[in-house]
């Protein structure tokens, strides 16, 4: 099924931020806004939920925690108790505190990358991937609003170009696809 | 858009557009490198290349071409790698530490400080490679079922952790470091003309588009990112600083080490920075965005924390005598009075002294006074270590065992060489990649740009 999405690009956030808020308030879904850093306080007006990336990271580090716990003990009381200056590793619970500064790296380092890759792969940013955004100019210092029709079946095509003509957009672009 | 007080210095001056930011930013990579640029890069080159003809000697050899003795059993290796890995914990501490404290001052400095730490932990790893000197065995520090009899990974050691503190470190600084080059390579990327700078920079930047939700997740990447790096930077140089911190060597021994290690490796890693940045804002005449006061902010770090290793010095002496402890008391009043002094004294000299002249107003916003300090007190820094290192052991508890450290010509020209191989790195990284947080920069335009800050509608509430 074909599309039709309009292109709206602004230059200033500011600006894109307060034609967004108007438009929204008549009803019209947007559907994305491409910027070169992040307009702050864009999310809720175009209805972006928060990110539970933070709760992975937790999970991450949890599961470098435990990996980190369990490979210790595995290596250093289970598999090979070494004597070092007469004081061998008969239990865990003794040789705690020698295990804690690897636990903290290993959790961080879990947590870290854990969080990285699956930021990555979210995002569908990875090596060699060809450029998503709509014009090069967004990268720099132009701010890209994206309207699909389909997605605004109560606005039409004539209301949305009325509502769009004076909040101060810079170029104006209209793509149909399939 | 966040505000802030008038008297608040701007943090970019001029008359800037975002679109003048792409544009100072990107000039550099995009137009014909400096004649001075080939010239340094060839030096560097040079040296570093010398560099890695020694190490490869010195492997082939063994370690014996050190200038080790029964005694001295460690001098330059580890200096060099505590030296290095302490310059590598400005990076990190500037994006992550600085970014929790919403100092927005790192911005324009945090990605030429990460690459120097990312460049900097690269040089401190080699050491303790070498040091194993049969590099091709390294494989038995892993915990692998073998029959090497009871030759088995300690877990107990720090030394273990802190292959597990280094390598942690640079990784997760590395990760840092380039998801928040993803967004700038994309602009060069848009920018790109020729074909092959356009191919290189697609792959580098990930196809990274600018989606609302992806700028979302970026910053709590970000914070999250530098919420775990934050304790990783103190951990590492805690970890360090065990490795003669848990050993019963007197002037090892002591429980003040981490806190003062990790001041230390703040204090000379914002030197380094300041050595590389103050030549670098010239060179790319980025003069608008490393200004004097992102110059001033960086000394007085130089100074609080070079305040902290001087109370640290002057502690371990007090209790050196105040333990009663012969030996220990002994190790400290040879380092001071020894045949070492002149070790001891120039790192007094670089380390206490010459950061308190930050006091001064006027020399703290002196670039070229700043550039000559920097100077000073990383050599200050390889001293300190040098003084903990060599000076503690080099008497042992038998006098007939007393010996000297004399480095041999592999001893310095591995430690040199990892200074070519460092700007090789350095120089590449100035060349092919944006040397500010462009983006980021962008976002604080508005709030702390001088011509926004001036201009008479800043103040009002719209």
């Amino acid at each position: 099924m074909s599309d039709k999405v309009i292109y709206a690009m602004y230059g200033d956030d500011d600006v894109l931020k307060s034609s967004a808020k108007k438009l929204v308030s008549n009803g019209v879904k947007i559907s994305e806004v491409y910027s070169p850093f992040p307009i702050h306080g864009i999310d809720p007006i175009i209805g972006v939920k928060g990110t539970r990336l933070g709760i992975m990271a937790f999970l991450y580090g949890l599961t470098g925690l435990a990996l980190a716990t369990i490979g210790m003990y595995y290596f250093m009381v289970v598999e090979w108790k070494m004597n070092i200056g007469g004081k061998p590793n008969f239990s865990y619970a003794e040789n705690v505190l020698a295990f804690i500064p690897i636990t903290f790296e290993f959790t961080v380092l879990c947590a870290a990358h854990g969080m990285a890759i699956t930021y990555l792969l979210l995002n569908r940013t990875l090596p060699g991937m060809p450029a998503q955004n709509p014009d090069p100019r967004t990268t720099d210092d132009k701010f890209v609003m994206e309207i699909r029709l389909s997605e605004n079946h109560g606005v039409t095509e004539d209301k949305l170009d009325e509502l769009l003509k004076d909040t101060g957009f810079v170029e104006l672009d209209k793509k149909i696809i399939e | 858009m966040q505000k802030e007080a008038a008297i608040r210095e701007p943090l970019i001056l001029g008359n800037k557009t975002y679109h003048d930011v792409t544009e100072d930013v990107c000039r550099p990579i995009e137009g014909k490198a400096p004649k001075m640029w080939y010239i340094l890069f060839a030096i560097a080159l040079i040296v570093g290349l010398y560099g890695v003809g020694s190490i490869l000697y010195l492997l082939g050899t063994g370690i014996g071409v050190w200038g080790l003795n029964k005694t001295i059993g460690w001098a330059w290796d580890i200096t060099n790698f505590v030296w290095w890995v302490g310059i590598g914990h400005a990076g990190t501490l500037i994006s992550a530490v600085l970014l929790l404290f919403r100092q927005k001052w790192r911005m324009a400095i945090n990605r030429s400080a990460e690459a120097m730490t990312i460049f900097a932990v690269f040089m401190a790893g080699t050491f303790p490679l070498i040091h194993m000197g049969r590099l091709w065995v390294g494989y038995w520090v892993l915990p692998l079922p073998n029959h090497f009899g009871s030759l088995w990974v300690n877990f107990n050691s720090p030394l273990l952790w802190d292959v597990f503190a280094i390598s942690t470190y640079l990784s997760v600084s590395l990760v840092f470091w380039y998801i928040g080059l993803i967004p700038d390579f994309a602009t060069i990327r848009d920018r790109a003309k020729k074909p092959v700078a356009k191919r290189m920079y697609t792959i580098l930047s990930f196809g990274w588009s600018g989606r609302a939700k992806h700028w979302t997740r970026f910053e709590l990447v970000s914070l999250v990112l530098a919420g775990l790096a934050t304790p990783l930077v103190f951990s590492v140089h805690s970890i360090v600083s065990f490795d003669f911190a848990t050993s019963v060597i007197p002037g090892w021994h002591t429980t003040i080490f981490p806190p003062y290690f990790v001041a230390g490796a703040v204090f000379s890693g914002f030197a380094m920075v300041q050595t590389l940045l103050l030549v670098m804002r010239k060179a790319m005449n980025l003069e608008a965005y490393i200004h004097t006061k992102h110059v001033e902010y960086m000394n007085i770090v130089i100074m609080v924390t070079g305040s902290i290793v001087g109370t640290a010095y002057i502690t371990e002496l007090f209790i050196s005598w105040y333990s009663g402890v012969e030996y220990e008391a002994y190790a400290f009043l040879n380092r001071a009075t020894g045949p070492y002094w002149w070790a001891y004294w120039s790192m007094m000299t670089c380390n206490v002294i010459s950061p308190q002249l930050m006091w001064i107003r006027k020399l703290r916003r002196s670039l070229l006074f700043t550039f000559f300090i920097s100077i000073v007190v990383n050599i200050g820094m390889w001293f300190e270590r040098y003084v903990i290192i060599v000076t503690s052991i080099h008497r042992d508890y038998i006098p007939a065992a007393w010996s000297m450290h004399y480095p041999s010509h592999i001893d310095i020209a591995v430690y040199i060489g990892t200074i070519g191989l460092f700007f090789v790195f350095f120089l590449l990284f100035a060349r092919y990649f944006p040397v500010l947080a462009l983006n980021e920069v962008k976002t604080i335009l508005k709030g702390s740009g001088q011509s926004y800050k001036e201009s008479p509608d800043y103040h009002k509430h719209h």
